[in-house]
């Protein structure tokens, strides 16, 4: 059997800080994707340009090196913050820029960006015969969304947002850069400190593999879900 | 001022698709138990006339009047559009649309799709939405799919299940848009029938069709469309037993 040499308990809080981080950059990807898809179907052409910029900018730029710009920057904009508020008001409040909410902002911006092409394509393939439908029912832009364009649209996103997920999901290795524990951190300091990188390494890879599995099996029913009615599946 | 308000007057549509301006100038007054027919070749704007009767295109210029309550519109960049859109939402929920592809919402049963907009529109129970759902499946004859979703039913079912959709509003007038162009021809007749029937028991109707059987027997009145223009109108005895103008002549004669 494995012998982790006492590093087990750490590599599992490692863990768990990836699930956390990697579910965390998710909600926040998925909110960021679907109001870049908006503004980008948009007919105003400030809130499109301002989407255009974002998913250039965030595809052009490496994610370790925005990473590090949200992390360090944000502590320095925090800093600011605090010197106003003590300047100003005598108030000394001072908090540091965590790793872990540095990690999740950045994750889930850069993938904000991705999700939002996949959500783009996805309302453009819904019929637009469905929502007339739905208007001329006298149904509100928020109601037509809601019980319309969403669950038809999602049948047609979700192997793009399976995939960022899987993508997302191994991203969020990077944050070991940025002082964070997560389980690739804790499994590279063993490795140094005992000299056996493959016990350490191996059950990560497997660990992995093990949360990208169950993402397998819950994207799959998912998608059974929002094919209902369309026939195939 | 009559006594009882008209339940849907359009004055004088105007509508440009870029360059080309499609309606010239259109008007129409549905009183209560008209059937009114649009006819005209392709390209006549009967389909895009329809389409502006509940602002599904916004016309450049013209009024629309619901019991005599004037639609309002403002312009804007993106030309002119109506200034509140809350009161064109209570307004189509008055008006309900049968479509010619159908057009029921895929992702759901029959019988979801039946009582979507009550519920989430109306505010209706969904007990009651379901008991009336019931009721009117059983009038279109589709009472064993209640539980099928539209893409397991033939096309002719679809359309009667939009027609029972368009029931459950209980509207006070029902707009179809050419409604049996895309059956099988073994299909239309029941289409045309459920149609029929909803004629005779008093329903106000707006209808684009190619079916002259139909505007011949069941409305009371008929328009005829060229290039976005009135070319004749008036009771189906009059417009298609002895048409005027040689366009209407030529439209209405047998083609084989």
């Amino acid at each position: 059997m494995l012998d982790l040499q006492g590093y087990g308990p750490r590599l599992l809080e490692g863990a768990g800080v990836t699930i956390q981080l990697a579910l965390l950059s998710l909600a926040l990807a998925l909110v960021l994707g679907l109001i870049t898809a908006s503004a980008k179907m948009s007919r105003n052409r400030l809130i499109h340009a301002i989407a255009t910029v974002y998913t250039t900018l965030i595809r052009g730029v490496p994610d370790l090196v925005l990473m590090m710009l949200l992390f360090f920057g944000g502590q320095m904009g925090v800093n600011v913050i605090s010197d106003m508020l003590y300047d100003s008001f005598e108030i000394d409040y001072y908090i540091s820029f965590n790793a872990f909410a540095a990690g999740v902002l950045t994750i889930g911006f850069i993938f904000g960006a991705y999700m939002g092409e996949t959500f783009r394509g996805a309302f453009m393939a819904v019929d637009n015969g469905q929502i007339e439908a739905g208007r001329a029912y006298g149904m509100n832009n928020w109601l037509v969304f809601r019980r319309i364009r969403f669950p038809q649209m999602m049948r047609h996103a979700l192997p793009g947002l399976s995939n960022n997920w899987m993508v997302l999901l191994k991203t969020t290795a990077l944050v070991s850069v940025i002082g964070l524990s997560d389980m690739v951190r804790v499994a590279a300091e063993a490795s140094r400190a005992t000299h056996e990188p493959f016990v350490f390494l191996l059950p990560v890879a497997a660990a992995y593999l093990m949360i990208a599995s169950v993402s397998e099996w819950i994207f799959a029913r998912l998608q059974k879900r929002y094919n209902i009615g369309f026939g195939g599946h | 001022m009559a006594a009882t308000p008209i339940p849907l007057e359009v004055r004088n549509i105007k509508k440009r698709f870029g360059e080309t301006e499609v309606l010239k100038g259109l008007s129409l007054k549905a009183h209560k138990g008209d059937v009114i027919t649009l006819i005209g070749a392709s390209g006549s704007g009967k389909s895009t006339f329809l389409r502006c009767m509940n602002l599904l295109e916004q016309p450049d210029e013209g009024d629309l009047l619901l019991h005599g309550e004037e639609i309002r519109f403002k312009q804007t960049r993106y030309g002119r559009e109506p200034a509140d859109w809350k009161q064109v939402v209570r307004m189509r929920a008055k008006l309900s649309m049968v479509f010619q592809s159908f057009n029921l919402w895929a992702h759901m049963t029959l019988l979801e799709n039946i009582i979507e907009a009550p519920i989430h529109v109306l505010g209706q129970p969904k007990k009651a939405a379901i008991e009336q759902a019931h009721a009117l499946l059983e009038r279109v004859g589709l009472t064993a799919r209640a539980d099928a979703y539209p893409a397991q039913m033939s096309g002719g079912q679809q359309q009667r299940g939009a027609i029972a959709r368009a029931l459950a509003m209980n509207p006070e007038v029902m707009l179809f848009d050419e409604p049996t162009s895309a059956l099988d021809p073994e299909l239309v007749g029941d289409v045309l029938k459920v149609m029929r029937d909803l004629a005779d028991e008093g329903r106000t109707m707006v209808v684009v069709t190619h079916e002259m059987g139909f505007a011949r027997d069941v409305s009371s009145q008929v328009i005829y469309l060229h290039q976005g223009l009135v070319e004749e109108a008036g009771h189906p005895k009059e417009v298609l037993d002895n048409p005027q103008s040689p366009r209407l002549k030529q439209f209405l004669a047998p083609k084989y």
